[in-house]
């Protein structure tokens, strides 16, 4: 049976050159980078060239990105951080709704260490509003955080409209750019954040590889204590085969972003177009200002994961709610967020395309999914509407 | 401990939440970079500077100004004497 991979917002398949590039690092060039002979200086140039790769990738100095082992961890890392580090100006920080669970969570622990944390609203779009970042700051605030784009609706947020906010106030931003970067430009001086998260695997690079953009001059409390790996700020023997990898990962992808862009849009557009066309589908997030290989829905009427198994019956591999939390089977905060009622939410599809995708596997997504809705409409019980109770409650069909 | 305010460096780094042993490797990397006389402050939070510092200018031939207080951090004063 053929397959069809639409999950890239999960992970992506690895490129053969960065596969190439990182096996000598996995055979004769095991060395520690921090010893100082042959096998160990061979680790560390080649830690170091991937560095700068990386860097130029975001328009970045090479002494400003920390490698991390995902992009979870530089999350994690650049909130906590960043809060402990300006504790004493202030406990508090804003944190979008939009942001994915390493971001959320790191909040929850944060709100259990004595900070406060604003969870800043979104509109139908998922777009936060600077002008009520710039309502909700307070004289305590420190820390913003607010991702580039979002995995779950393709949205990209308007960033430097809230650098422009932040700026005003001496408050430090953050944004996790996990599923943006590699994918569009991703410019840090554009931007003007002072941090930035991203993953190595969200653009053909391996898993295990993530890195953080701390601003030079900017200090942060470690997240892993050891030795002075990463000068000094993030411990632990460097992954390097993976460093490597997304040094090369990131070398292609910014050659080839626009070349990327350009075949990928399309592409989305005909899934948009098609499916919003279909009784009851919804596109969710934003139309245009959104990833270029997303395309995102609510299908009214029936389950996420119902249509995900049936989907993968035919060899079709999507996702549901949440990219990473499909097994959570509950609505997704995100979707929920953006006002979008809890029946509807348990209804999302979210297909990301990649380089691997042809014209012919988004015609064959575009026979077979429709195919699937009427089927699983067909089964279901609120296939004549939600009935007069509320929505996401225990509905029963109106005769 | 010699305590000392108003030292005004030629050189300042900061590498406060960095981790042990970066004190010594950084201190060791700018005092390099300095000229004779020139007086580097090093800004740090890690408590074991308090001790490593004073002893690796001893060693090395270089002078321990002193060090200053903030509530998140210390700086260290070397004055580089060794050629």
């Amino acid at each position: 049976m053929k397959k069809y991979y639409f999950d890239h917002v999960a992970t992506n398949p690895l490129h053969p050159e960065v596969l190439e590039a990182m096996m000598p690092f996995f055979k004769e060039e095991f060395g520690n980078p921090l010893s100082v002979y042959e096998y160990g200086m061979n680790a560390k140039n080649a830690i170091e060239g991937a560095r700068e790769k990386v860097a130029a990738l975001v328009n970045a100095k090479p002494s400003e990105m920390i490698f991390t082992a995902s992009g979870a961890e530089a999350n994690n890392f650049a909130l906590r951080g960043i809060a402990l580090a300006r504790q004493n100006e202030g406990k508090h920080i804003l944190v979008s709704r939009m942001e994915h669970h390493s971001i959320l969570n790191a909040a929850r622990f944060l709100e259990k260490s004595g900070f406060t944390v604003t969870y800043l609203p979104v509109d139908r779009q998922g777009v936060v509003d600077p002008a009520v970042v710039k309502k909700m700051i307070t004289k305590e605030t420190t820390l913003i955080s607010v991702t580039h784009a979002s995995s779950e609706v393709g949205t990209i947020e308007p960033l430097r409209e809230i650098v422009a906010v932040a700026k005003e106030n001496n408050i430090v931003v953050h944004t996790d750019a996990v599923a943006s970067t590699g994918n569009i430009p991703v410019d840090v001086q554009e931007l003007g954040v002072d941090l930035l998260s991203m993953a190595a695997h969200q653009f053909y690079g391996p898993k295990g590889a993530g890195a953080l953009f701390v601003k030079q001059g900017m200090r942060i409390v470690p997240l892993i204590y050891g030795g002075i790996q990463e000068s000094g700020r993030r411990a632990g023997t460097e992954n390097v085969p993976a460093i490597v990898g997304m040094g090369r990962a990131a070398e292609l992808a910014k050659a080839e972003l626009s070349a990327r862009t350009a075949y990928l849009k399309p592409l989305r557009d005909r899934i948009i177009d098609t499916m919003s066309a279909v009784e009851n589908v919804y596109l969710t997030g934003d139309r245009d200002k959104r990833l270029p290989g997303h395309a995102s829905f609510c299908v009214e009427f029936i389950e996420g994961e119902a249509m995900l198994l049936l989907l993968a019956a035919k060899g079709i591999f999507s996702a549901s709610g949440s990219a990473c939390s499909s097994k959570a089977l509950k609505a997704s905060p995100v979707l929920l967020s953006m006002g979008i009622p809890s029946g509807l939410a348990q209804g999302s599809i979210v297909f990301s395309l990649g380089m691997g995708n042809s014209t012919e596997d988004v015609d064959d997504l575009l026979r077979e999914f429709p195919a699937v809705i009427k089927r699983l409409r067909e089964i279901s019980p609120y296939a004549k509407g939600w009935g007069d109770r509320e929505e996401g409650g225990a509905c029963t069909v109106k005769e | 401990m010699k305590f000392v305010a108003d030292v005004k460096p030629d050189v300042t780094t900061d590498i406060v939440y960095m981790m042990c042993p970066m004190h010594l490797l950084k201190l060791e990397e700018q005092i390099r970079e300095l000229e004779y006389g020139q007086i580097l402050e090093i800004m740090t939070d890690y408590d074991g500077a308090l001790e490593d510092i004073p002893a690796w200018c001893e060693k090395t031939g270089n002078e321990f100004l002193g060090m200053d207080e903030t509530p998140d951090f210390f700086k260290f004063y070397i004055k580089k004497l060794a050629r």
